[in-house]
């Protein structure tokens, strides 16, 4: 309990001291108090990961009735990847935020904020009282929005913050009123009122009770079409905010989903196909889009959403094996879907620090400019590829396992099916391979035209490694991704009580049903380590063998022409090009070209810009018929005191007398009738 | 065990077959059956030469390229007979492993920074794409029709009974060919023997690999191609004993190579630009064996 109010109070000591402290203090000072929180977090989490779940209550106010803490196994598992994503983000951003020294209280600032934003995500995993769970809510959107403006000074950044700002609260708006509905009905915050009010009415009534959560929680996810916010906030915060963003924030609008799943008594199989539908066209729309893109971070802003897409694939089988009682599918689809969003925040945080990285050498994110970096930062390029390799789901790395389990369970759902689950599970499974398969090229692309050849154009001549320091954090997450594929039985052993939380079982370690559905992990491991032994084995003698022979080196096969520039090698644009002409229907690419013309042609020029058609029409146009009706009435608002004290006037009027006519209107209809 | 000896010794022969079917179609002797395997032992005593532009990556990428077709070839069973790795969902690891040696091939050819690397890079990595989903609807259809969910086991129970098994079979074959024809670069979609490098696929992407490194690649597309062979044998000889079924493996790989040389004897390579609907067009194949699996299980009633 004192622990618990030592949690909340560290945030507020920092508030306190960071502001008054040398600049070169600041980072360091709110680095202890976050590592002091996750030491605290840690240690609950821990506790009631492998025993049981922990139970606080504070009496709160007359206002929000008694708040129930209750840090349960699915709460610890959050916690744990919070924990682990802030503090790899954290020591990172110590080293990133130097080139900002200048701005003094602009870091204070963020540091601040960068604090309250943790305290607030753990307590969101843990609060049972829902006043209080909004407003925890609320503060991690605003801290949110605090640390993404960091660099205020680009309209850019002020606009992406501002767009993020606004559709968080579209979010909250959606779990206000699920919230209060429940409220309404039983005069209770308490998370236990909305189960057993859920269990109470029909089916319909729950679903719709349930959809209302999940709209609020999927904005903060990023499921399409509730995703625009997130290609823009993703590049204008800072990297290791774009980390943390990618890596948890959009995490807890799972969290929230899971937490849905486990208090709301609903029909789980109508749910389970709702997200699985949506989770598809998000995985598949989320890395379309993402192969378009020019911008590094923006490209993996949309492999998030394709990453969310993927562990909602698993939530939502998984809460169809609860509908339908097949505890091997459940298992499967929650265990994928839990696992993925570990692995999925260890390596897209590595992505964006390695973006970061790229960033903080050549001062530009735009790929096509880039090119070569593997000579200058081969340490960054290597993080990047094991990365890029595990994001693809490609063995023997994390990603993998989890899209393996994802897959297994798809396959298992084959064998007591209907003709819809059948026809379900084989888009999902050909959706799952076609995902795959995009985000290889996808990544292929980002790493060879970001890295490999040469550079594309003039990078400034500091263009070096960072130091060794700061890429320390970057290695522990790049040995976390392949240990996760090395080892999966631990991780899964770890998951057995956060996923039994849904199947109904309880106690930790693996039960014979779980043991049942996992029991190919293994042997996929071996292979792993098969294949691994395979490579080095090869390596060797391919070393032996070539320790003998002559070698040179030489200019590249240039078809006999080897004066080529840099110039001529293949970029981003032409990589992806004949993708993008067979998928234009999904896309909207503006184009701005000056073809070459005549004998002796002038400069031309070929410019590209990625669009996104579901923010086209579902956010751009609708604003501007909104923009085009609301102008009607700017006459309105002529910015004259006299007239506005005119509305005024009227208004009360109006106040008054229409009641009065109303029943003048009533007695005249009444009248009519009587005739 | 089995079958990784008998797909090796398949290995060994095919791409010859292939070459020798083409040649006497051309009305030419032909080289020897063996000489592909003597080129592969010439390239691995010679010296390399590297480009200036590449880094590690082009030094592993056929490395790992190479391994992963073999821990491919580790997966597949013959008959009543496992693979060496067998588990629940190995077609999965074996298309992902594939996929491991294709990011690597890919990511060594942009190494080079050579534009004609780059165009083969991008094609490759759009054109194993869209054959994902017609390997894993394939296999998941008849996954449901065995009830099992690993290659052994899948092959092992399906019944070659009623005349819709036979035409899913037959379906099924046709869609394995083509996607082998896809990994391994053969006729309709890209033409290894063209001149030009403008309109390659695969050989233009190993243009700067020479030496160990080339021959490691070609053993690993002569495999790739028997290894295919080998899943479209698997089909068919389900328990029969080995005495019929190891013949029958050889005669199915022989003739499915002559067959494919007479393919690239008299047939012309599609344009580029129809490559991707005629890949397409397999998934919808795969679909309709899964339409015919639904009809076997009888569940549109």
């Amino acid at each position: 309990m004192n622990l618990v109010i030592a949690f909340l109070l560290v945030p507020f000591g920092g508030m306190l001291f960071i502001p008054f402290l040398k600049v070169s203090r600041i980072g360091i000072l709110a680095f202890a108090l976050l590592f002091i929180n996750t030491l605290i977090s840690g240690y609950f989490a821990v506790q009631s990961l492998i025993g049981e779940a922990i139970i606080f209550s504070f009496p709160g106010s007359f206002i929000t009735g008694e708040i129930p803490i209750r840090i349960d196994a699915l709460s610890s598992w959050f916690i744990m990847i919070i924990n682990l994503v802030f503090l790899t983000g954290g020591f990172y951003g110590l080293f990133y935020m130097k080139a900002y020294r200048e701005q003094r209280n602009n870091l204070a600032l963020h540091s601040i904020a960068f604090l309250f934003q943790y305290t607030a995500m753990v307590s969101i995993c843990v609060i049972q009282n829902s006043f209080v769970f909004l407003l925890a809510w609320e503060i991690m959107a605003l801290t949110s929005f605090l640390v993404i403006i960091f660099d205020h000074e680009h309209l850019a950044t002020v606009k992406a913050g501002i767009n993020y700002l606004i559709q968080a609260h579209f979010s909250i708006i959606f779990l206000i009123m699920g919230f209060i509905w429940v409220a309404s009905k039983t005069g209770s915050y308490d998370f236990q009122a909305i189960t057993s009010y859920s269990a109470s009415i029909s089916e319909q009534a729950s679903l719709m009770l349930f959809l209302f959560f999940f709209i609020g929680f999927a904005i903060k996810a990023g499921f399409v079409p509730f995703h625009t916010w997130l290609p823009y906030a993703h590049p204008a915060s800072p990297s290791h905010v774009s980390g943390i963003m990618s890596g948890v924030i959009i995490k807890v609008g799972i969290f929230g989903i899971l937490r849905m799943l486990l208090i709301i008594k609903t029909d789980y199989v109508t749910v389970g196909y709702i997200i699985l539908i949506i989770s598809l066209v998000s995985g598949l729309y989320g890395v379309m889009l993402a192969i378009i893109q020019h911008n590094l971070k923006k490209l993996l802003a949309y492999h998030s959403i394709e990453n969310i897409g993927i562990i909602g694939i698993g939530i939502g089988i998984g809460s169809i094996g609860l509908g339908t009682g097949n505890q091997v599918l459940a298992t499967l689809g929650f265990a994928g879907a839990l696992l993925h969003t570990l692995n999925h925040a260890l390596f897209k945080s590595l992505l964006f620090y390695t973006a970061g990285n790229v960033y903080q050498a050549t001062h530009t994110l735009d790929i096509e400019k880039l090119g070569g970096l593997i000579k200058k930062m081969p340490q960054t390029a290597l993080l990047f590829l094991i990365a890029a390799i595990a994001i693809s789901g490609i063995p023997p790395f994390n990603g993998f396992v989890s899209e393996f389990i994802i897959y297994i369970g798809v396959y298992n759902w084959l064998s007591d099916a209907t003709l819809v689950s059948l026809l379900a599970a084989v888009f999902t499974t050909s959706g799952l391979a076609m995902i795959g398969g995009l985000a290889m090229l996808c990544f292929t692309k980002a790493f060879g035209i970001v890295f490999l050849g040469t550079a594309r154009s003039e990078l400034p001549l500091s263009c070096k490694e960072v130091p060794f320091i700061q890429l320390i954090p970057l290695y522990l997450l790049a040995g976390m991704i392949i240990l996760i594929g090395l080892f999966p039985i631990v991780f899964i052993s770890l998951l057995s009580h956060p996923v039994s939380l849904f199947t109904g079982t309880v106690g930790f370690g693996l039960h014979p049903a779980q043991v049942n559905a996992f029991k190919s992990l293994q042997p996929v491991s071996w292979a792993s380590w098969m294949l691994i032994l395979l490579i080095i084995s090869i390596f060797m003698i391919r070393r032996f063998a070539l320790s003998h022979r002559k070698i040179s080196t030489g200019a590249t096969w240039g078809c006999g022409y080897d004066a080529g520039t840099s110039k001529i090698q293949y970029t981003a644009g032409s990589f992806v090009r004949t993708y993008s002409k067979l998928f234009a229907p999904f896309l909207q690419i503006g184009k701005r070209e000056d073809e070459v013309h005549g004998i002796f042609p002038a400069k031309a020029h070929y410019h590209t810009h990625p669009y996104d058609k579901v923010e086209r029409w579902l956010i751009d146009e609708p604003l501007k018929l909104n923009k085009s009706f609301m102008g009607r009435f700017i006459f309105l608002h002529n910015g004259k005191l006299q007239f506005y004290i005119l509305y005024g006037v009227i208004f009360i009027l109006a106040v008054i007398s229409i009641p009065l006519i109303y029943e003048n209107i009533n007695l005249f209809i009444g009248f009519l009738k009587q005739l | 065990m089995l079958s990784v000896l008998l797909i090796v010794i398949a290995a060994i022969f095919f791409t010859g077959i292939i070459i020798r079917a083409k040649s006497l179609a051309s009305g030419r002797k032909g080289p020897l059956i063996m000489q592909p395997v003597l080129d592969v032992i010439r390239l691995f005593r010679k010296g390399a030469v590297y480009s200036e532009t590449t880094s590690f990556v082009f030094q592993i990428a056929p490395t790992i390229y190479f391994s992963s077709v073999v821990m491919a070839m580790l997966v597949v069973p013959f008959g009543q007979s496992r693979g060496v790795l067998s588990f629940n969902g190995d077609f999965i690891f074996f298309a992902y492993v594939l996929a491991l040696g294709k990011f690597f091939s890919i990511i060594a050819a942009m190494d080079t920074g050579s534009s004609f690397e780059g165009m083969g890079a991008s094609r490759e990595a759009l054109y194993s794409m869209f054959a994902e989903p017609a390997f894993f609807i394939l296999m998941g259809s008849l996954a449901l029709l065995s009830g099992h969910t690993s290659f052994q086991e899948i092959f092992a129970a399906l019944h070659i009974g009623s005349q819709i098994s036979y035409a899913l079979a037959a379906l099924a074959t046709f869609v394995l060919l083509m996607i082998a024809m896809i990994e391994s670069s053969r006729m309709p979609i890209d033409d290894p023997k063209t001149h030009l490098e403008l309109t390659m696929i695969h050989e233009v992407m190993i243009l700067d690999n020479s030496g160990f490194d080339l021959g490691l690649i070609f053993t690993a597309g002569y495999l790739k191609f028997a290894i295919y062979g080998a899943l479209i044998v698997n089909l068919f000889i389900g328990v029969i004993p080995y005495e019929y079924a190891i013949p029958s493996f050889f005669a199915i790989q022989f003739v499915m190579a002559v067959s494919i040389g007479l393919i690239e004897s008299f047939m012309a390579r599609f344009r580029m630009s129809h490559n991707p609907q005629f890949i397409v067009a397999l998934t919808s194949v795969s679909l309709l064996i899964f339409f015919g699996v639904l009809l076997i299980l009888q569940k549109f009633m």
